[in-house]
């Protein structure tokens, strides 16, 4: 076979990776074992380091409880197996639950239609950035220094090549977007002003004064948020204009980073502005209620280079996840869980040094005076609590800070425990 | 359908007609047909500057979406409201009622060199 494609060794056929991305070591178990053998090492090796450790490690992934349920219904083959819904007529099942999803996203956000899911919500960013340049014909955006410091980096990927200058609005000491640095930077060349609720810091931003400055300027008030939960307590975003987010925190597993699902959510004036899939309601041929995908003129399989973006699918399985759980959850669940998570953090901070001075959800900045984040953490670490994120990495002058996260998961002997490190 | 006399087409399938120093620009039967029902029409607000030969607005049928060329330089001074509400009169009456747009010309000359009834109807049966 090597020879059909004209190579020497198996090794000409990674030659092309870098020799710094390679593992040049030997893997760390004996020859001569077998399969079983192996597997057992794994395992083993696997219930010593990475079992059993409380996390308190927020910042746009979150650890919420999964229902057993969930898998249960995503793994049925209908859902696992089934492929897009070009074909109305062999995929109701599926059409009708992400019909359900799209339904449940403007309930949850307060607006008025909603697509079939994004990738992600860190990509869900730039698109409301772009939706928001053609719906105003303006070319500029702001987005605050309190959006996720990663989002903002995915934002800035897709707007440096499409001709979109970003503009950064700062914080103030309440650790919440500074309105006298909006008010400097808004203007008539502005599209939208990007702003994240809560924001990174875990604290509520204050969409209202927000909304007044931005539509006195014919500007687009575009919300992001990282934590669904949130969203059963606070008031649903209605002065936004989009709303983009990441819904992780409804049954979708950390797995070190992904997959995740996105979600963007509109006014119905912009529904022809709105990337990605929508499913609609109708009637087929004998009058009976039926869902189809529908404005798919506005995509990119038939659009091309005017389509309203290059997304070409959705996160179906992960968003099935989703609705399952918001499903199984209710508005009075939902509630119940954000009360959890309001309660358990609330109980942590009031025990450790705030950074900030507003009012947050589940995630909150504290200051370690005296030693560095990362000794605390490793501290904690001995304890098998991983600790919160050093903010030094993406905010410089707050490196002597942490942002802690405490879910419905955390127990209050580990709360204390954290308490404890700050203390010593 | 009739290609009126008075009207003169571009090889985009649009129409203008003339009125004094007032073009009104709509698109053919023949694009109509080509399109498909109509569910959609996207034009540009009153004021708005227009090129000739640069796109001004989009129609959008079940299958596709197809861009407007403007056959003319100049303003918009009138847009038809009645596609907003009822799209599918652009698939009835492309030549009469469901006018795209009007528009205060900078030139009249530019509708010189578009075809007049006779050449768009051959232009449209070589297709």
């Amino acid at each position: 076979m090597l020879d059909a494609i004209g190579l020497k060794s198996e090794e000409d056929l990674i030659a092309y990776l870098p020799s710094d991305v390679r593992f040049d070591k030997r893997l760390a178990i004996d020859d001569g074992k077998s399969e079983y053998e192996i597997v057992d090492y794994f395992r083993a090796r696997s219930a010593e380091t990475a079992v059993g450790y409380a996390s308190f490690l927020g910042a746009g992934v979150y650890n919420h409880y999964r229902p057993v349920v969930v898998e249960t219904v995503v793994s049925r083959g209908e859902f696992l197996t089934a492929y897009t819904p070009y074909q109305p007529e062999i995929s109701q099942g599926t059409l009708t639950s992400i019909f359900e999803f799209q339904t449940m996203v403007c309930q949850l956000t307060g607006m008025e239609v909603a697509n079939a899911s994004m990738y992600d919500g860190s990509s869900a960013v730039p698109e409301a950035a772009m939706m928001a340049v053609r719906i105003t014909r303006r070319d500029k955006v702001l987005v605050a220094r309190t959006v996720h410091p990663e989002y903002r980096q995915v934002l800035q990927t897709y707007t440096q090549h499409q001709g979109i200058p970003l503009e950064e609005i700062g914080y103030d000491k309440k650790g919440r977007l500074d309105l006298d640095d909006l008010r400097k930077k808004l203007n008539e060349d502005v599209a939208a002003i990007i702003v994240q609720t809560p924001n990174f810091f875990g604290l509520l931003e204050q969409l209202g004064e927000m909304k007044r400055l931005v539509a006195a300027k014919g500007a687009l008030l575009v919300v992001v948020f990282t934590e669904a939960a949130a969203l059963g307590i606070i008031e649903p975003p209605r002065d936004a204009d989009v709303v983009v987010g990441e819904l992780q925190s409804f049954a979708i597993s950390p797995s070190y980073g992904g997959p995740y699902v996105g979600i963007i959510a509109t006014l119905e004036k912009y529904i022809r502005q709105i990337p990605g899939r929508l499913v609609g309601e109708t009637t087929d041929a004998a009058g009976h209620r039926a869902f189809c995908l529908t404005l798919a003129t506005r995509e990119q399989h038939i659009r091309r280079e005017k389509a309203t973006s290059n997304i070409c699918t959705n996160q179906a399985l992960l968003a099935l996840m989703a609705t399952v759980f918001m499903t199984l959850y209710g508005k009075e669940g939902l509630r119940e869980l954000a009360v959890q998570n309001l309660s358990k953090a609330h109980y942590l901070a009031g025990k450790l040094p705030l950074r900030f001075d507003a009012p947050f959800f589940n995630e909150f900045v504290i200051t370690a005076n005296g030693r560095s984040p990362e000794e605390i953490n490793s501290k904690l670490l001995e304890q098998k609590i991983i600790g919160g994120l050093p903010l030094g990495r993406f905010y410089p002058e707050l490196t002597n800070c942490m942002l802690l996260c405490a879910t419905e998961m955390n127990k209050r002997s580990d709360m204390d425990a954290v308490a404890s490190a700050f203390k010593n | 359908m009739s290609y009126p006399e008075n009207f003169k087409y571009t090889k985009e399938h649009e129409w203008v007609s003339l009125d004094g120093d007032h073009g009104t620009i709509g698109i053919t039967d023949h694009a109509q047909e080509e399109l498909g029902d109509i569910v959609f029409v996207d034009l540009p607000k009153v004021g708005t500057a227009v090129t000739k030969g640069q796109t001004f607005g989009s129609v959008e049928s079940v299958k596709a979406v197809s861009d407007i060329y403007s056959p003319v330089t100049g303003e918009v001074s009138a847009i038809n409201e009645l596609l907003q509400k009822s799209p599918e009169k652009l698939n009835e009456d492309p030549h009469g009622d469901a006018w795209l747009i009007q528009v205060k010309l900078a030139s009249t000359s530019e509708l010189n060199d578009l075809m007049s009834a006779a050449d768009y109807q051959k232009y449209i049966g070589a297709e």
